[in-house]
C-alpha cells in the first residue's frame, strides 16, 4: 500500500527532482515563534487561486458585449445550475482578496519585514496590490448595469483628469472617444488575460524571494534579539531563519 | 519497488535516492551548494579595467527619432512617421557603431595599406601587408567566434521580438486614437419642436453600434435669429454630460405628461428619437452635486466649466446634431447668447483659468 504511493514519487523524484522541489517549498524551516498573522500572505493567495478558479467557469458563460453582457449574467445568476454560487464567490471572494492584500501589508508594515534585504519583495507586493485594485475597476464594469456603467465612465474620466497623460489614458481605456463595445471586449481581455497573467508572475516573483529570504520574527522575538532562547527548542531550529539565505544575502537576523 | 522510507518528515536531510542502480545520481544536493548565487564572482574579479562606455550623444537623437515615429503615427503616419523612422535608423547606426568601436578595436586593416605606399618597390604589396594583420589577430583575438555567436544570437532574438511587438502594440494602443468617426444625428423634423420649450431628447449616436451609444440632451428652440436681414433659426442644444466626471446631468423640474404636453417620438436614421418635454430651473448632477443653470453655467459643486454643447444645422427642415464643443461659460441667454467655445474635452478638463497648462495635448477627436 505505501509502496504505490511511494513507489511513483520515488520514479517522478528521479526523474525531474520535483519531489524534492515541493518538499523544499513546504517544508522550510521557520522561525519558533511565528505569528498568526504571518498566514495573511498564504490567505491572500488562496483568495487569489479562488478568484482564477471562479473566474474560469464564469467566463465559459459571459458574453462580453453590450447585448449579451447583462442577460448573460442574469443567466449565470438564475438559470445555470449553482451559478449563483460561483458568481457570488467570485463577486465577494474580490472584495475579500483586496482586504486580505490590506492587511496582508498593514503586517508585512507593522513586523517590520519590508527592511534589509525584502525591500525588493515590498515593491513586488505594491505591484501585486495596483494589479489586484486594477483588476477590481475592470472587472467592476463586466455586469453591465447602471451601477457598473456609470461606475466606470467616473472612473474612466477621473483617469481621464490627470495633468498631461490623463486625456490620453481616458482614451485609451475608453478604447475610443465614447464608451461602448470596444471598452466591454477590452475591460474583459484586461480583467481575465492581461492582469491575471501579470499578478502570477508577479506572485511567482514574490514567493520567491520569500523562500529565498526566509521568514521573519515578529519584532517581539526575544530570540531574534538574541536575548534568549525558546525553552525546549533546539537550537537548531533557528537556523530555518537564515538558511535559506545564508549564501546569499548573509543572515543577517 | 522503491524504498519503503520516503523521508516526508525528514526536512534537515536531503533526500537521497535508494541506490537502486551504481551510477543513479544524487539529486537532490540541497545542504551542498544548490543554486549557486554567485556563479559570476570569479568573472567580475577578472575585470580589473571595468567596461566603461564613454558618454554618447546618439542615444539622445535616437530617441528623437522615435518620438518623431510615435507623434507621426498619430499626425501624419505616412510622411512624419518615415521622416521619425529614419533619424531613429540614422542614430542607431551611429550608436551602434560607438558602441562597438572598442570591439571592433583600430581598424586593422588600414595598416599594410600605409606599408604598401611606403614600400612601393616591393610589388603588390597585398600578401605581406595581409600577413602583418593577421598576425596581428592571432597575438590577442579581440573578437572570438563565441562572442560574435552570443551576440549575434541575442541580436536576432531582439530582432525578432521587435518584428513581433511592434505591429501588436500598434495594434493594442493606436486603434482608439485613430479613424474615430463624426457622427451626424437626425432628429426629425424641426417644426414638431415648441418654440421656447425645453426637451429633454435622447437619440443613438452611431446606429451600428446600436442602444449602447444612446445619448441625451436638453434641447430648447429659441426661434428665428436676425442676423444681417436673414432670418436663422436658433437652437440651444446642451449635452447631458457632467463636466465634473461624465455623469448624466438631470434637468431641475417637471417633465413629461404632468405639463399637458405631448411626449414627441419621430424614427429616424439615429433609432427611435423622443423628445420629453421639461420645465428646468437649471440642470443638476446626482453624482456628486453638481449645479448649472439652464444655459448650462455652473452654479454650484464640483464641475470645472459650462456643459458641452452640440453644434447643428438644419437640413431640409430636419434638426441634425454635429459633434460637441466644449465652453467655458456663457453670457445671456436663449437665441442672444455669447458661448465661449472651446475644442471637445474630457470632463474634469479645464479649458481656461490657470488649470488648463495641464492639459496641453489632447487625443484627436474626429
Amino acid at each position: 500500500m505505501q509502496a504505490a504511493v511511494v513507489y511513483p514519487l520515488d520514479w517522478l523524484e528521479e526523474r525531474s527532482g520535483l519531489v524534492g522541489g515541493v518538499r523544499y517549498f513546504l517544508f522550510r524551516k521557520v522561525p519558533a515563534d511565528t505569528n498568526w498573522m504571518q498566514t495573511l500572505g498564504s490567505a491572500t493567495l488562496t483568495a487569489f487561486i479562488v478568484q482564477v478558479v471562479t473566474g474560469v467557469i464564469l467566463a465559459m458563460y459571459y458574453q462580453p458585449t453590450p447585448e449579451g453582457a447583462y442577460s448573460s449574467i442574469q443567466r449565470i445568476t438564475n438559470d445555470v445550475t449553482l451559478g449563483w454560487l460561483v458568481r457570488g464567490m467570485h463577486k465577494w471572494g474580490a472584495s475579500v482578496f483586496i482586504i486580505l492584500m490590506f492587511l496582508h501589508m498593514g503586517r508585512v508594515f507593522l513586523f517590520g519585514a519590508y527592511k534589509y534585504p525584502r525591500e525588493l519583495n515590498w515593491i513586488v507586493g505594491v505591484l501585486i496590490l495596483l494589479m489586484g485594485m486594477m483588476e477590481g475597476f475592470t472587472g467592476y464594469l463586466l455586469p453591465w448595469d447602471q451601477t457598473a456603467y456609470w461606475a466606470t465612465v467616473v472612473g474612466i474620466n477621473l483617469n481621464g483628469t490627470a495633468p498631461i497623460v490623463g486625456p490620453w489614458l481616458a482614451q485609451f481605456l475608453r478604447g475610443g472617444e465614447e464608451i461602448g463595445a470596444r471598452t466591454l471586449t477590452s475591460f474583459y481581455s484586461m480583467h481575465m488575460l492581461l492582469i491575471p497573467g501579470a499578478i502570477i508572475g508577479l506572485i511567482t516573483l514574490h514567493l520567491y524571494l520569500v523562500i529565498r529570504l526566509g521568514v521573519t520574527s515578529p519584532p517581539w522575538s526575544k530570540e531574534a534579539a538574541g536575548t534568549g532562547s525558546l525553552d525546549g527548542q533546539p537550537k537548531d531550529l533557528r537556523k530555518g531563519l537564515t538558511r535559506p539565505s545564508a549564501r546569499g544575502a548573509g543572515g543577517r537576523d | 519497488m522503491g524504498s519503503g522510507r520516503f523521508p516526508w518528515r525528514e526536512t534537515a536531510e536531503s533526500v537521497r535516492l535508494p541506490a537502486r542502480c551504481g551510477n543513479c545520481y544524487d539529486v537532490d544536493a540541497r545542504e551542498g551548494p544548490g543554486l549557486n548565487h554567485e556563479p559570476m564572482a570569479d568573472e567580475s574579479n577578472q575585470s580589473e579595467d571595468p567596461h566603461v562606455p564613454s558618454p554618447s550623444l546618439w542615444p539622445i537623437g535616437f530617441a528623437v527619432g522615435i518620438a518623431v515615429l510615435l507623434v507621426g503615427l498619430i499626425v501624419n503616419p505616412l510622411w512624419i512617421s518615415t521622416i521619425g523612422g529614419a533619424i531613429a535608423v540614422v542614430f542607431g547606426v551611429l550608436w551602434a557603431r560607438e558602441a562597438t568601436s572598442e570591439l571592433r578595436g583600430t581598424p586593422v586593416t588600414i595598416e599594410p595599406e600605409r606599408r604598401e605606399l611606403a614600400e612601393p618597390g616591393a610589388g603588390p604589396a597585398g600578401p605581406t601587408g595581409t600577413v602583418d594583420g593577421l598576425a596581428e589577430l592571432e597575438q590577442g583575438e579581440r573578437f572570438p567566434r563565441s562572442k560574435f555567436l552570443e551576440g549575434s544570437t541575442l541580436g536576432l532574438g531582439v530582432v525578432i521580438g521587435g518584428i513581433v511587438t511592434v505591429p501588436v502594440a500598434g495594434f493594442a494602443l493606436l486603434p482608439p486614437f485613430l479613424g474615430q468617426k463624426q457622427h451626424k444625428v437626425d432628429l426629425g423634423p424641426v417644426s414638431e419642436l415648441k418654440e421656447g420649450q425645453w426637451y429633454v431628447a435622447t437619440f443613438t449616436v452611431d446606429p451600428e453600434q446600436g442602444e449602447v451609444s444612446r445619448r441625451t440632451a436638453f434641447i430648447r428652440n429659441n426661434g428665428a435669429l436676425a442676423t444681417g436681414g436673414a432670418q436663422v433659426p436658433s437652437f440651444t442644444i446642451i449635452s447631458n454630460r457632467c463636466a465634473h466626471l461624465g455623469c448624466p446631468v438631470q434637468a431641475n423640474g417637471p417633465s413629461g405628461a404632468i405639463l399637458g404636453l405631448p411626449t414627441v417620438k419621430t424614427k429616424t436614421l439615429n433609432g427611435d428619437v423622443t423628445f420629453n418635454p421639461t420645465v428646468p430651473a437649471g440642470f443638476g448632477c446626482p453624482c456628486h452635486g453638481g449645479q448649472y443653470d439652464t444655459e448650462g453655467n455652473r452654479t454650484a459643486g464640483p464641475p470645472v466649466r459650462a456643459l458641452d454643447r452640440y453644434s447643428f444645422e438644419i437640413n431640409h427642415g430636419r434638426l441634425i446634431l454635429l459633434s460637441t464643443f466644449s465652453v467655458s461659460h456663457v453670457d445671456g441667454t436663449g437665441s442672444q447668447a455669447k458661448i465661449h467655445k472651446y475644442k471637445p474635452v474630457g470632463p474634469g478638463e479645464h479649458v481656461d483659468g490657470p488649470e488648463q497648462v495641464f492639459y496641453p495635448i489632447n487625443p484627436p477627436h474626429h
